[in-house]
């Protein structure tokens, strides 16, 4: 929370510029609600100023140096030292900085081409008239340092103290855990959080004196960063190996370091420690100071365990010895609530600009605007770290891996403009001579313009002629922001015939519906479902743009143990079924009237999808195919000479005699062997070579199972991951219960955004090279990410490592390319561009790391390891990554302190406690009740999740309903996933992105009951509702709106199980409760913690 | 005076031998090449021409009504031949001797009341010919599979379209129809589905096992054989048969509508290339399906195809047009590169459509060749029909087509179904083969001989499919030693039964039996001559030769054909040696060797100027012909039209072709009007418009008219010429005449006498020199 936060104040940088302020003033002041705009104003303003002004300032510097804990931190002090260069360098590239004024120049006569550009250049130009009046004029060209100074005149001295208190905050968790350990012992761990609001040290009753918490965090020795999370290493083990420090750290260290610190406390508190009570806090504390509003609320992140007082109970290994076992308090561990709550209020009223480079985005969970300023917006591109360590060494010393995560094709919100489509005609995109990078906004342009020089290369290419254009006196081309390509961190470029397989332009693409007509499949009533949805969901194929139509053509195909082709040509009096039983060798029986459009068909269609149901109506077949249905659907393609998709509806495992035939080869016996693995692991290579087929031919699948059985999605699930398609699993498929679920993934999948033929490469700067990539997708290389089709909701994963040094200069550029065919037949180029800062000190690093997509890419790391390795090796390789990353921090970042302290990076804090959620998690290590085809869905799932997914999925949101807000239409605050903090009374939600669960605690209200569920008692409420009943009063609304509205949020739509306390299905509930210790062995959050921190201090030993 | 008689006694057997030989073949529909058989092996091999005889199963007789019990059969296993007038019969012991092997038989209880003067239908002279209906097995339904081509063009895909709906009226009430389309894909459709029309598609490059067929199609459960599992059978067979054959009363409207709604491939064939056609696997299914189902019954497969098989098993040439298909010359060459394989695949699914008796129809339409070379075993081995035209789109077709369901006088369709020949002979006689669409059942018995002439080593040939005309030409061998006379007045026997499905779906048996005089060859050579019927003989021939044509060079089969030739002329001609001119052929002989002249020149033996598909389908309907169309084959007939006087018969020669004339030649397959000079200027003129020269109009109409009638009976529809002097279609008449005058001989030039050929090909009289030359010569 808090942590993230701080990360997102990295942003503030992007406020310096002048746009900003000048947006929020006008525009922003204007348009926000009146209620809301001033918090937000100061969230926004806050953060700049925090910034920038903290550092110099406040003199944090000792403390800033430390980054301690906080990215703000880090930041700060950054700042101090490096802000000036830092901004220097940003706005160097006079793009950001330059935009304004040039803009407010020469937009007016903005060349209409780009209109909607234009637009988007009118808004920088006021933002630019804006920002002069506040900002010296200097500042046009973006002087950081005019920036910053009046900002931190004007926030100066709200935000100076939010981060000092931060900073202390964390200082004196840190100082005071220790400190304060001693007393709460228990308290130490929670300490981080708690401790620093003062407020908090009274909530929090037991455990942690309210004096003492502070202490903890703050604990830390003043110059230590407060990030640390002062976790004293389990007293006992800990104590035991390193008898020195450890002890010390526990007990005396601390208290004394800490103590200036404790005033700032009070301020922040709300910010961290409070579980609940920050919000409140928050309003309280910051009306005071308008500027600070939310934004400030960056909360002390800091968040040590006190391993002194940590003793917890749970931990063999603690032993605890001198100390009585002191229960940690699970309100004093770095809580994700507070971390996401903290980030929401601080970031989530500023529009996101990013123009300036190596700023960290805020969190997944806060909802903001972006304002694409030359760099990728972040629902695009997020990476590990936006600071970049220049040397390998470095990398390999913090162990941090450098990744970013990329969702090329990501849905924007309909505020937020789409990238536009550049054409360049028949020459086609400007492109570096040498590494082919395309033209960007990074590019220098030289020479008057006649050449530039690669961003990504340094080689200098000629401009081509038609292309030329004057510099202005700045060095920036006069037509910058006529141009996406140099202004826009993503934009599109249409590609030109050289860029389409067998240099012909590309047929509009073709969706297949294939359906399995088994017994299994009729007699559960889905084909007659499928039928009758696809008749009104052909409407609803994706368009490009403004077409009255989409240019796909659809087909269909129904299966059993052979294969039945339809033709639906419009001048047909009635379909026409073709079967192919030579299953073998497959083949596409017909070519005309196969792939039709859906308009002109539409009859024959309708006819046919009406028979479908009737014509298997008796059938008694049990068998069925699956590789010749693929097989089938790829030939159809080749024979159309278009890419396209598959839409595969199957029920078993393929058993009859065919190519791809599979065994039943479940056996529970292997888990925890070292041929676990080959329960992922395809039963046939078969499936992979056919795999690279559909990859050639633009042909992507997805798959929807309805299995009542085994039936091995490993294998069927290669070819749908290979060529960048979906599977969505419906165990046990129920019509009347998960039919609405059914149906909507169907359409969703049917309707969402997708590009076929998909090819996408990075690019990056000299010293780092894409190295390793992980999602949905082939390659046929090292470098290229082939995908037969790619979607809105497809993610790769992109791992980079050192080839050579990085300068902190000229920063680390990152292009990625996307070559694809729309949904209209065209073929285009999607570009993303982001810049990322360098560093030479570790701390830089610590500070501008993104924890959320850390786990993002550990978990698919882990993910794809338990395909060759056993899943042991796999996780322990896990906890052995992330305790090196933490010590390295605690060596070498961290001030020095107790060695019974676990000190966190703020920016990582959460880590602990989301890397244990992934190693609990059903692949890593499977409770009873998780069968083999669900580890492998959720395996593959996984695998293409974006950072949203991920953190929701590893650590689901939950809510309490019963607190909900039935006025307005928030969320009631999320609650930690922990049993402890249910409540009888209560009822909560649940949600992971594939599942909600509705709690309902044994002691509810009647009324609630009624009004929710519409019986009268507890004992009334059926387990099987898989719907809410649609009541009139104002509580079920609420709460049906909240299901909807989260449904909303996902890709996927949710299953809903309704749980009641104390009732069977709890079990499955409680799974999700990631906070706990599992029943399958996975260690609670405070356990994980105490266990981490031993693994850190052996490190460091 | 002793001269005298025999001159007497001679003509007297003239006229009597051509009466016999004429009753014969109208009762018995057999025509043997020697009607007194010489009694030894020796001297039946010195006659040159063998023994054999040209016998027409199935000939349509009015006065014969079938009987309506079953046969009388010979005990003796090995024998079981039926009882026949040549029998004796002990009418008091009720015991009857057959003629054949000499086992004495009893009458069946069924015949307690025989005696001389209440026979049985099968002792009475005159029905040495008889059939029976026998009441044995389930009665199935006749069955059309259709296997249709689509990669037509528009026109003619409409044509073939219109064809099969009309066929499907003229089809028995209860048949059973299919149908397979083709192109690229094969498509076996199922006729029974409402709403939606449903097809099961095979890919054209696969060739598949009759079991994979089966499975593919859904018909696994096993066969059931129709003759033996009588009881079993019934209830389910015709379930599972029925979705893709169904009986055409039912589904008609259904049939109409999809073959209504039949379009052409849909594949892109692009510049230069040929479509895709998969002719080899549509057969293969066709085959497959109906042996799956319904073995053993009667069943017509009807190909019809526009082009040459250009994919997968049975591909005939590549689909690249700039490789054309092979020729006479590529496959001397050993050029065709797909022929042996081919053929192979198609006379693979011959005999195994042959084994259950289904017969195969091609119907091809094409300019250019479509494969007939190697798909002319799935017509000759099944007895099914052979048609080649241009277009499906012309009246050729259209008409042949319409005749293949043509009626018989009684109402009946003229076609049979799965016949099995059995023939027996008497001790001193043996089977050497026989040559006809038919396939040997390997029925190897005692009188089986060892020699081989045509299909042979056995004595039953089944012919899937027959028509009233239907003729096969059975060769004999005499076994008799010379050291062994046979006794006086004895005579030789030979009986065939003729077992098949009638379109009436009954089972029906036809037995003929006939018995010919022995005659020793040195003692009554005179009377062996006199029973020569030479046309038979030159069919007979002709038959041996094509058929060796098919297996040997054409220049070694002429050569054959010579010697044979010249062999019968030394035997039976009378000259002096060394002397040409003495040379002279008794009248039973006098025609053959113009026969022979002209059967040299045939399309049949001749392939120049013929494509190797040509010459399949020439030599295809050469082998079933009755003898009345093989000779006319052989030698076309030519009648001329003139004010001269009525219409006559003329020398198939250069020298008939006069200005005044007006030709109509005949040869079978093609129906060609010549107008001479004078006549074709009269006509431009106009002169039959004009009523004073009425006469001119009825002289113009009156060949027409004659055509006409040969073209309402012929089957395949002739080609029908109409040309004139100079005309480019005049060729098909130069072509067969004798070119008795041409460039080369110049003592007619400038006569009036005729129109000189220009040809090399040697003339009549040339020919006739040179034989005689040769027979007399004593070198040879």
């Amino acid at each position: 929370m808090s942590v993230n936060q701080q990360a997102h104040t990295g942003p503030p940088y992007g406020q310096p510029q002048p746009g900003y302020q000048g947006y929020q003033q006008p525009a922003y002041g204007g348009q926000s609600l009146p209620g809301v705009p001033q918090a937000q104003y100061g969230a926004y303003n806050g953060p700049m100023p925090g910034y920038q002004q903290p550092v110099p300032p406040q003199g944090y510097f000792p403390s800033l140096g430390f980054p301690s804990k906080g990215s703000p931190v880090s930041l700060n002090s950054d700042t101090s030292s490096l802000a000036p260069n830092f901004i220097g360098s940003l706005r160097a590239p006079p793009t950001s900085g330059a935009p304004p004024p040039a803009s407010g120049a020469s937009h007016p006569s903005g060349p209409l081409a780009y209109s909607q550009f234009e637009h988007g250049d009118v808004q920088n130009g006021i933002p630019a008239s804006a920002a002069p009046v506040q900002r010296p004029p200097a500042s046009q060209p973006f002087l950081p340092g005019s920036a910053p100074t009046p900002v931190i005149q004007q926030y100066g001295a709200p935000p100076a103290s939010v981060q000092q208190l931060r900073n202390h905050m964390a200082g004196m968790t840190i100082g005071s855990t220790a400190a304060s350990a001693p007393p709460p012992a228990g308290l130490g761990y929670g300490v981080g959080p708690s401790s620093y609001p003062p407020t908090t040290g009274a909530p929090r009753p037991p455990a942690m004196p309210g004096p003492p918490l502070p202490g903890q965090t703050v604990a830390a020795p003043p110059s230590s960063q407060p990030n640390h999370v002062s976790s004293p290493p389990p007293p006992s083990t800990m104590a035991g190996l390193h008898p020195g420090p450890p002890m010390s750290g526990l007990h005396g260290p601390p208290p004394p370091t800490h103590p200036p610190q404790p005033g700032y406390p009070m301020q922040q508190n709300g910010s961290f420690g409070q579980m609940r009570g920050p919000q409140p806090n928050y309003g309280g504390a910051y009306p005071g100071a308008p500027n600070y509003g939310s934004p400030p609320g960056p909360p002390p992140p800091p968040k040590r365990l006190d391993p002194d007082s940590i003793p917890s109970p749970q931990l063999n290994e603690l032993p605890p010895q001198q100390k009585p076992r002191h229960r940690i308090d699970p309100d004093a561990i770095p809580s994700p609530i507070q971390v996401i709550e903290d980030d929401r209020n601080n970031r989530g009223s500023e529009p996101f600009v990013t123009g300036v480079r190596g700023q960290v985005p805020p969190l997944v969970t806060t909802n903001f605007l972006v304002k694409d300023q030359g760099n990728a917006s972040p629902r695009y591109i997020r990476c590990t770290s936006y600071n970049i360590p220049c040397t390998s060494d470095m990398a390999k010393q913090s162990q941090v891996p450098l990744a970013a995560v990329i969702k090329p094709l990501a849905t924007l919100p309909p505020e937020e403009t789409l990238p536009y489509l550049v054409d360049h005609g028949e020459s086609g995109p400007v492109r570096c001579n040498r590494c082919k990078a395309y033209m960007c906004p990074f590019m220098q342009f030289i020479e008057g313009g006649r050449r530039f020089q690669c961003c990504f290369c340094s080689c200098v290419t000629e401009v081509p002629p038609h292309y030329f254009q004057h510099l202005d006196h700045t060095g920036k081309r006069v037509d910058f922001y006529d141009r996406p390509e140099l202004s826009l961190g993503s934009y599109e470029f249409l590609a030109t015939v050289d860029y389409c397989k067998n240099n012909k332009f590309p047929s509009p693409p073709a969706f297949i519906f294939m359906i399995d007509v088994s017994y299994n499949a009729v007699k559960s009533g889905l084909v007659r479902l499928i039928c009758e949805e696809l008749k009104s969901l052909l409407d609803y194929l994706p368009r490009e743009g403004n077409m009255e139509e989409s240019a796909i053509r659809v087909g269909f195909v129904t299966y059993n143990k052979v294969l039945h082709f339809y033709n639906v040509k419009s001048s047909l009096a009635q379909p026409q079924m073709m079967v192919v039983s030579d299953v073998a060798d497959m083949f596409v029986p017909l070519l005309d009237g196969f792939l039709v459009n859906v308009n002109e068909s539409r009859t024959v269609i309708a006819s046919l999808l009406d028979q479908i149901p009737e014509m298997f109506a008796d059938t008694r077949e049990t068998e069925t195919v699956f590789a010749p249905v693929i097989q089938a659907g790829l030939e159809a393609l080749k024979a159309a000479e278009c890419a396209g998709k598959l839409f595969i509806f199957h029920t078993s495992l393929p058993i009859a005699e065919a190519p791809g035939k599979l065994k039943n080869r479940d056996d529970r016996k292997l888990i925890n062997t070292d041929k676990e693995k080959t329960l992922f692991q395809p039963q046939t290579s078969f499936y992979n070579n056919l795999a690279k087929d559909c990859v050639a031919q633009g042909c992507c699948v997805d798959l929807f199972l309805f299995p009542n059985q085994y039936l091995d999605v490993a294998t069927l699930g290669v070819v749908p991951y290979q060529t960048g398609g979906s599977i969505y699993k419906y165990a046990y498929f129920q019509l009347e219960t998960d039919q609405y679920r059914f149906l909507n993934d169907l359409r969703r999948d049917v309707q969402k955004e997708v590009g076929f033929d998909a090819v996408m490469r990075v690019r990056t700067s000299t010293g780092i090279r894409a190295t390793d990539f992980f999602g949905a997708f082939y390659m046929s290389n090292t470098t290229d990410v082939e995908m037969a089709g790619l979607d809105c909701d497809k993610t790769i994963t992109v791992e980079f490592k050192h080839d050579d040094k990085l300068s902190e200069d000229s920063g680390a550029l990152l292009q990625c390319a996307l070559l694809y065919t729309s949904c209209a037949g065209q073929r285009r180029l999607r570009i993303h561009n982001l810049s990322l800062n360098c560093c030479t000190q570790l701390a830089d690093l610590y500070r501008n790391c993104e924890t959320d997509t850390l786990i993002n890419y550990l978990a698919k790391f882990a993910y794809r390891g338990v395909l060759s390795s056993p899943v042991k090796t796999v996780r322990d390789a896990l906890i052995n990554q992330c305790a090196q990353i933490l010590a390295c921090y605690r060596k070498n970042c961290a001030s020095p302190s107790s060695a019974g302290q676990l000190i966190l990076p703020e920016c990582m804090k959460l880590l602990p406690v989301y890397l244990n959620c992934v190693l609990k998690s059903d692949v890593l290590q499977p409770g009873p009740e998780v069968t083999t085809d669900d580890r492998a869905y959720i395996r593959q799932l996984v695998t293409s999740m974006d950072v949203a997914e991920t953190n929701v999925f590893f650590y689901p949101r939950l809510l309490p309903l019963t607190k909900a807000d039935v006025d307005s239409d928030s969320l009631p605050a999320a609650i930690r996933n922990s049993e402890e903090r249910l409540s009888k009374g209560d009822i909560y939600l649940l949600e992971n992105g594939l599942n909600i669960f509705v709690w309902v605690g044994v002691s509810v209200q009647q009324g609630l009951i009624q009004n929710l569920f519409g019986v009268s008692s507890f004992s009334q409420i059926s387990n099987a509702l898989s719907t809410l009943p649609v009541l009139e009063n104002p509580f079920s609304k609420k709460v049906r709106s909240i299901v909807d509205m989260l449904q909303g949020q996902r890709s996927r739509y949710m299953k809903l199980i309704v749980v009641k306390q104390e009732d069977k299905l709890e079990m499955l509930f409680k799974h999700f409760l990631v906070e706990d210790k599992s029943l399958t062995g996975g260690a609670s959050y405070v356990d994980f913690l105490c266990h981490m921190h031993k693994e850190i201090r052996q490190l460091l030993s | 005076m002793c001269l005298l008689l025999s001159f007497q006694s001679f003509c007297r057997a003239m006229a009597t031998y051509l009466e016999f030989i004429q009753q014969n073949e109208e009762r018995d529909g057999v025509r043997f090449s020697w009607n007194v058989w010489p009694s030894s092996r020796l001297e039946a091999t010195r006659m040159v021409v063998p023994l054999a005889c040209l016998l027409t199963p199935l000939k349509e007789r009015l006065d014969l009504p079938p009987v309506q019990y079953e046969p009388v059969l010979c005990s003796r296993p090995t024998c079981k031949a039926v009882l026949n007038p040549l029998c004796q019969v002990d009418y008091r012991a009720k015991l009857w001797a057959c003629n054949f092997c000499f086992q004495r038989n009893q009458f069946p209880p069924a015949y307690a009341g025989i005696s001389e003067v209440n026979q049985p239908a099968e002792l009475m002279p005159q029905f040495s010919t008889i059939e029976y209906i026998v009441q044995r097995g389930p009665q199935m339904p006749l069955i059309f599979l259709y296997v249709v081509d689509t990669c037509l063009e528009e026109e003619d895909l409409q044509a073939l379209k219109e064809s099969l709906q009309m066929s499907l009226s003229l089809l028995p009430h209860d048949a059973l129809v299919g149908l397979i389309t083709f192109g690229r894909m094969v498509q076996v459709h199922e006729l029974s589905c409402e709403g939606i029309s449903k097809s099961y598609v095979f890919r054209g490059t696969k060739d598949l096992t009759a079991k994979q067929i089966q499975d593919m199609l859904g018909l696994s459960r096993p066969a059931v054989p129709m003759q033996q599992g009588r009881s079993l059978q019934t209830p389910e067979q015709p379930v599972i048969s029925s979705r893709f054959l169904q009986p055409v009363h039912k589904i008609d409207m259904n049939l109409t509508d999809l073959l209504g709604e039949l379009q052409r491939d849909p594949w892109p064939v692009t510049q230069g290339k040929r479509p895709l056609r998969s002719t080899g696997v549509a057969l293969s299914i066709a085959v497959g399906l109906l042996e799956g189902t319904f073995p053993n019954t009667g069943a017509r497969i009807m190909l019809f195809t526009g082009g040459p098989p250009t994919q997968g098993p049975g591909m005939v040439v590549g689909d690249e047009l700039k490789t054309p298909i092979r020729s006479w010359h590529d496959i001397e060459k050993d050029n065709a590169r797909f022929m042996k394989k081919a053929t192979k695949h198609y006379e693979t699914l011959a005999n195994r459509s042959a084994a259950n008796g289904h017969c195969i129809d091609i119907y091809t339409c094409a300019l250019d060749q479509t494969g007939l070379l190697e798909m002319k075993c799935c017509a000759n081995l099944t007895g099914g029909h052979m048609v080649m035209g241009d277009s499906f789109n012309t009246s050729l077709f259209k008409q042949t087509f319409q005749r293949v369901f043509s009626k018989g006088y009684n109402g009946e369709f003229r076609m049979a179904f799965g016949a099995n020949l059995d023939v027996k002979t008497s001790r001193e006689l043996k089977i050497a083969g026989a040559i006809g669409p038919c396939i040997s059942l390997n029925a190897k018995g005692p009188c089986v001989s060892e020699n081989e002439l045509g299909i042979g080593g056995t004595s039953q040939w089944k012919i899937c499919s027959l028509d009233p005309s239907t003729t096969l030409a059975i060769y004999f061998e005499v076994v008799n030693q010379h050291n062994a006379p046979i006794p006086q007045g004895g005579r030789g026997a030979v009986q065939f039964v003729t077992q098949y499905q009638h379109s009436s779906t009954q089972r029906r048996i036809r037995v003929t039996t006939i018995a010919r005089n022995w005659a020793d060859a040195q003692t009554q050579l005179q009377h062996i001559e006199a029973a020569f019927d030479q046309e038979a003989a030159a069919v007979l021939m002709a038959r041996l030769g094509v058929y060796r044509a098919e297996s040997e060079e054409g220049p070694d089969v002429l050569r054959w054909l010579d010697r044979q030739l010249i062999r019968l002329c030394q035997k039976f001609g009378q000259y002096n040696k060394d002397d040409p001119i003495s040379f002279r052929l008794s009248e039973s002989f006098s025609l053959y060797p113009q026969f022979i002249f002209h059967l040299r020149r045939s399309p049949f033996l001749q392939v120049f100027n013929n494509s190797p598909d040509e010459s399949s389908y020439y030599r295809h309907h050469f082998a079933r012909q009755d003898l009345t169309q093989s000779l006319i084959m052989i030698q076309p007939i030519l009648y001329a039209y003139s004010f001269h006087g009525p219409p006559e018969p003329v020398l198939l020669d250069s020298s008939s072709i006069l200005p005044d004339r007006i030709l109509l030649m005949d040869t079978f397959f093609q129906i060609v009007i010549y107008l001479g000079e004078t006549i074709a200027q009269w006509q431009k003129a106009g002169y039959q418009d004009m009523p004073e020269y009425e006469n001119f109009k009825h002289l113009l109409q009156a060949p027409l008219d004659d055509a006409q009638e040969i073209l309402q009976t012929r089957f395949p529809m002739p080609r029908y010429v109409h040309t004139e002097h100079g005309g480019s279609q005049a060729r098909f008449l130069l072509s067969k005449v004798n070119p008795s005058q041409t460039h080369n001989n110049l003592y007619a030039w400038g006569q009036e006498s005729g129109a000189p050929i220009l040809t090399d090909d040697v003339s009549l009289q040339v020919f006739m020199d040179h034989l005689k030359k040769l027979a007399v010569s004593s070198a040879s």
